[in-house]
């Protein structure tokens, strides 16, 4: 991930070619069409993986690419990842947790037991 | 020493120079302000996930309703403005090359063209709440179609309305870190840093939406 680019002195960031942001935004596009696609066939509960797999590959895409993720070093690499590996402890903590918790019953249902 | 001489005898900041910060040369605060920009990125990306983990746990709850909700979005709306952001990010990616090489012209050009994929953007949000508004499923205007979906709208409403208030502060961000400096010819390939952050910063609003979009409009 993180490429060590021998910057000449001049040269602050890397200079991406026009091109390679074009490709990468046809593969973006294509990407939506195969998402909407996707959606259209009933797969029960592997439409949401399946969506949400591949909005990853798009989100990848535009960070490697578009963001210059290719190019960044580690410590900002840190700053791309940890989001998410927090993302994934609040879901995970919040699934493990509520589920599992008795809840109140609703004013106005009487209670059957 | 003598590097000190040399600044003190350049006060002057000329078209394309980087500003003077005291104790840094240009390239540590070019790279200082990347790091802070990505720094904060993550305190953004941590506010959606908040949203993100209440539409997970929401959905897990009320699966049946967040299935028939979603049906009632507008799918050729979202997708089309899915093309459009997608766009507006390619735009804004080619407008940090521009300022790479200096060309003050393409930053406004596609700087330019982000800013008014933003606003098309904007417009075809407004066609969709308003349209939503029209059944009472929208705030304020409510009626029992709401109810029936109150988990799913409420969630809707509160990420994209969050999402487009980011639409609207990146586009300000274009214009004024981007454009209005570049038609006073301000970028070089020495100091561009505002025109790299403000473009970090309309891709994060691409991000979002290249995970609401099949999450609202997709799956349900």
């Amino acid at each position: 991930m993180a490429h060590s680019h021998s910057h000449s002195h001049d040269e602050l960031g890397h200079v991406v070619p026009e091109s390679l942001f074009l490709k990468v935004l046809l593969a973006l596009l294509f990407l939506t069409v195969v998402t909407v696609l996707v959606a259209q066939v009933d797969m029960g509960k592997w439409n949401i993986v399946g969506a949400l797999l591949i909005a990853t590959v798009k989100a990848s895409l535009v960070i490697y690419f578009f963001m210059h993720g290719k190019y960044e070093n580690r410590i900002i690499w840190m700053y791309i990842l940890i989001p998410f590996i927090l993302l994934a402890i609040m879901i995970g903590g919040v699934f493990t947790d509520d589920p599992f918790r008795s809840k109140p019953t609703p004013v106005g249902v009487s209670q059957q037991s | 020493m003598s590097s000190n001489a040399a600044v003190a005898e350049h006060h002057h900041v000329g078209p394309g120079d980087p500003p003077h910060i005291h104790h840094m040369d240009s390239a540590t605060a070019y790279g200082a302000a990347k790091l802070g920009m990505w720094l904060f990125l993550a305190t953004e990306v941590l506010l959606f996930a908040v949203m993100f983990c209440s539409f997970a746990i929401m959905r897990f709850y009320h699966l049946a309703e967040f299935h028939d909700a979603s049906h009632h979005l507008d799918l050729k709306a979202g997708a089309f403005n899915t093309v459009v952001l997608l766009v507006s990010s390619y735009t804004a990616a080619v407008a940090v090359t521009k300022a790479q090489k200096g060309d003050n012209k393409g930053i406004i050009k596609f700087f330019g063209i982000s800013v008014a994929c933003g606003l098309i953007f904007l417009l075809v949000k407004t066609y969709e709440y308003t349209g939503k508004a029209h059944h009472g499923m929208f705030p304020v205007v409510w009626n029992e179609n709401f109810y029936e979906y109150k988990n799913f709208l409420g969630l809707y409403y509160c990420m994209t309305g969050l999402h487009a208030l980011h639409v609207i502060i990146g586009m300000a961000v274009m214009v004024i870190y981007g454009i209005l400096p570049a038609r006073k010819n301000r970028y070089s390939g020495r100091y561009y840093t505002p025109v790299e952050l403000g473009a970090l910063y309309w891709h994060l609003v691409d991000l979002i939406w290249i995970y609401l979009f099949p999450l609202l409009y997709l799956v349900g």
